[in-house]
Formats: structure tokens, sequence, C-alpha cells
């Protein structure tokens, strides 16, 4: 049962990857486009769950812990970039 | 004197067990020498990095945190599906986004900060931005025809428990 | 002891059902909104309680499986630490791009919001 329920929710989350991606693309704003990117980390790192469960490994976790970590370093620093003209002053 | 001793070798008590806790987890075992070298982390890393931030936050009673983050936890899940009803089956036009200021009778920064934190955490509402003076807070709301009662409703929520907690 | 494995499973796959979904709705509100800051609303929050069910959903299953861990819950503690602070930095860059712009209610006292202050 749990396999059956595993492929639907990563349908879905690829669904919500696409439609994340189509946000980049058409934009309008640079924060729209930022707002794009730190949502598709988001569901990468779902993406990434659910590979861990589907493949009943562990070791997947360090990946799905640096994508946070990289996904909120480089969105702060995109907007900072945006905000200031600079990233580390 | 020895109160000072444990005040310079322990600048940050709380981010010690924050450091040992996560350590632990990384790891993903809890046997003596992961607690001892998460313990050496631990006092290492305050210690070096206490020039950057000398005080230490002020909380008067840690146990309200607790049921605040219960409150909080729930009200994100009540709140993620009225958001998700509203993206769902409102069309654009009949949403009413608007600002909503809220005035602040928090001062500490760490008590702003999770009140922001919180703000941002329940679906509906985005804190964008702070007063140059820290007196006010500038709120999004997707959905609210009337801004008072999303303050109101912040304000005896939320605010008024974490006063309790810092003050 | 079937009978509770049955049920961790069934609620295995109940958590993954609505971390899915949420995840989804995130998403397509992303797509749907059509202003700038009302974009901000969907995704933030509706992926932090998505993935955080489906990290949930890790955890019990990996508990029932024989690989107990807690780990996911750095991840969760992680996500949910991070993700007002981004959602703040987009909302800064918005209100920057509209600097002088319109309807933003001005602070109680003399002073300027932070973003416009700074310079």
């Amino acid at each position: 049962m749990i396999d059956t329920v595993l492929y639907g929710a990563l349908g879905a989350v690829g669904l919500a990857q696409l439609l994340a991606m189509a946000r980049l693309v058409r934009g309008p704003h640079t924060g729209d486009r930022i707002l794009a990117l730190d949502t598709m980390v988001i569901n990468a790192i779902g993406l990434i769950i659910l590979l861990g469960m589907l493949w009943g490994t562990q070791i997947y976790f360090e990946s799905a812990l640096i994508f946070a970590m990289l996904g909120f370093v480089s969105t702060v620093a995109l907007a900072r970039f945006v905000l200031r003209g600079d990233i580390i002053e | 004197m020895s109160r000072r001793l444990t005040r310079k070798l322990l600048p940050h008590p709380m981010l010690s067990t924050l450091l040992v806790v996560v350590w632990c987890l990384l790891i993903n075992d809890l046997t003596l020498g992961t607690v001892v070298f998460g313990a050496i982390l631990g006092i290492l890393i305050p210690i070096s990095t206490a020039a950057y931030w000398p005080d230490r936050p002020k909380i008067t009673r840690p146990l309200r945190l607790v049921s605040y983050a219960m409150i909080v936890i729930w009200d994100i899940i009540v709140a993620n599906v009225q958001v998700a009803m509203i993206v769902l089956f409102k069309p654009n036009a009949d949403m009413s986004p608007n600002w909503v200021l809220i005035p602040l009778d928090l001062r500490t920064p760490e008590a702003i900060t999770l009140l922001a934190g919180t703000i941002t955490l329940t679906p509906g509402t985005v804190s964008t931005d702070l007063s140059s003076d820290g007196r006010a807070l500038l709120v999004h709301a997707l959905d609210a025809p009337d801004p008072d009662a999303v303050r109101d409703e912040i304000k005896t929520r939320y605010e008024r428990r974490l006063k309790e907690i810092f003050e | 002891m079937t009978d509770i494995l049955f049920l961790t499973e069934i609620l295995v796959a109940a958590l993954l059902v609505i971390g899915a979904v949420f995840t989804l709705i995130g998403s397509y509100g992303l797509l749907k909104l059509d202003q700038p800051m009302k974009r901000l609303h969907a995704p933030t929050k509706a992926s932090t309680l998505g993935v955080g069910s489906l990290l949930l959903a890790s955890m019990i299953h990996g508990f029932t499986s024989g690989e107990a861990s807690l780990h996911e819950l750095l991840v969760m503690a992680f996500l949910f630490a991070t993700a007002p602070i981004s959602g703040n930095f987009i909302a800064k860059v918005h209100l920057h791009r509209q600097r002088g712009g319109k309807e933003l209610p001005a602070p109680p006292s003399e002073e300027r919001w932070a973003t416009y202050s700074e310079q």
C-alpha cells in the first residue's frame, strides 16, 4: 500500500515542481523568480525524502539537509543582492 | 567570582544545549562519545562567537514557550487548510489582499523576531517590514476584508503571550 | 502486532497524501495568484506544512521498518526556522521594487519602514 501512495505522492510533488518552474519562467519580476526558486528547493527536498522512503535507505537524508541549507542561503543571497547591490558588505 | 567564570565559559547555556542535541541528531546515535564531542562543540562554539552576541536573551517564563509552540502549530494546521481553500476555490478578483499595521508593545529583539516569524508561519499573513524605530510591524494579509480584526487577533493571540514569556 | 503495523501504515499513507496535496497546492497558488505580494502567501507555508508532513511520514516509516532515526527532525526544524526569514527577504524585494508607490500604510511615528530608510 505504501508503495502505491509513494508513487502518487512522487507524481504530485513532481507536478508541483513543474508548476513552480512555470512561474520561474514567467516571472514577471525578480522577486517572483526568487520565490519560485525557493519553492523549487523546498519541493526538491520533498522529492528526495520520498525517494529515500521508496528505496528504503537513509543516505538521502544528508542531501536533503544540504539542499535545505543551500536553498536558504541562496535565497537570502539573491534577495540581498537585489536589495543592496551587494551580498557581503 | 565563580559566577563570572561560568558566564565566561558558558556565555549561552541554551545555545550549548541546542548544539549538543543537534550534534547527536546529526550523528544519529546516542553513545557517550557522541555526547562528549557534542559537549566540546557546545562549549567551544559559544565562546568563540560570544563577541558577536554579547547579550543573553532574557526569558522569564520558559515553560510558557512550550504551550505557545503548541498553539502556533495548531494555528498553522488550521490556517493552512483555510488558505488552501482560498487558493483553490476563490477567484483572484474576489480576494481582498490588505496591508495591516501592527503597533508593537514588545521591545526586545528576540520577542519581535519570534512574533514576526509566527505571523509569517501562520498562513494568510506575512510580516513584511519593521519601522526603523522598531515600534510597528507591517503585515500583508492574503484575504482580509477587515484589517483591524487581523491586527486585534494577532495582538491578543500572539503578542500578549510573548509579552508574558519575555517580559 | 499486525494491527499496530497496519495502523501505522495507514498513518504514514495519510501523512504522505496530506504532504503531497499541500505541496501541490502551494505551487499551484504560486502560479494562480495574480499579484506579487499575494503569491508570497501560497508557497512559503503550504510547502512548509507539506514537506513537514512528508518528513513526519518518513520518520514514522523508519520506525516501523527497523531503521529508526530522528534526524528528519533536523530538516524540519531548519525549514521552520528559515521559512519566515526567506519569506521576509522576498517581501522586502517586492517593497523595494515599488518604492515610493501607493497604498502602503505609514508607520505611526515619524519614522519610515526599515527597507526604505536604509540607504
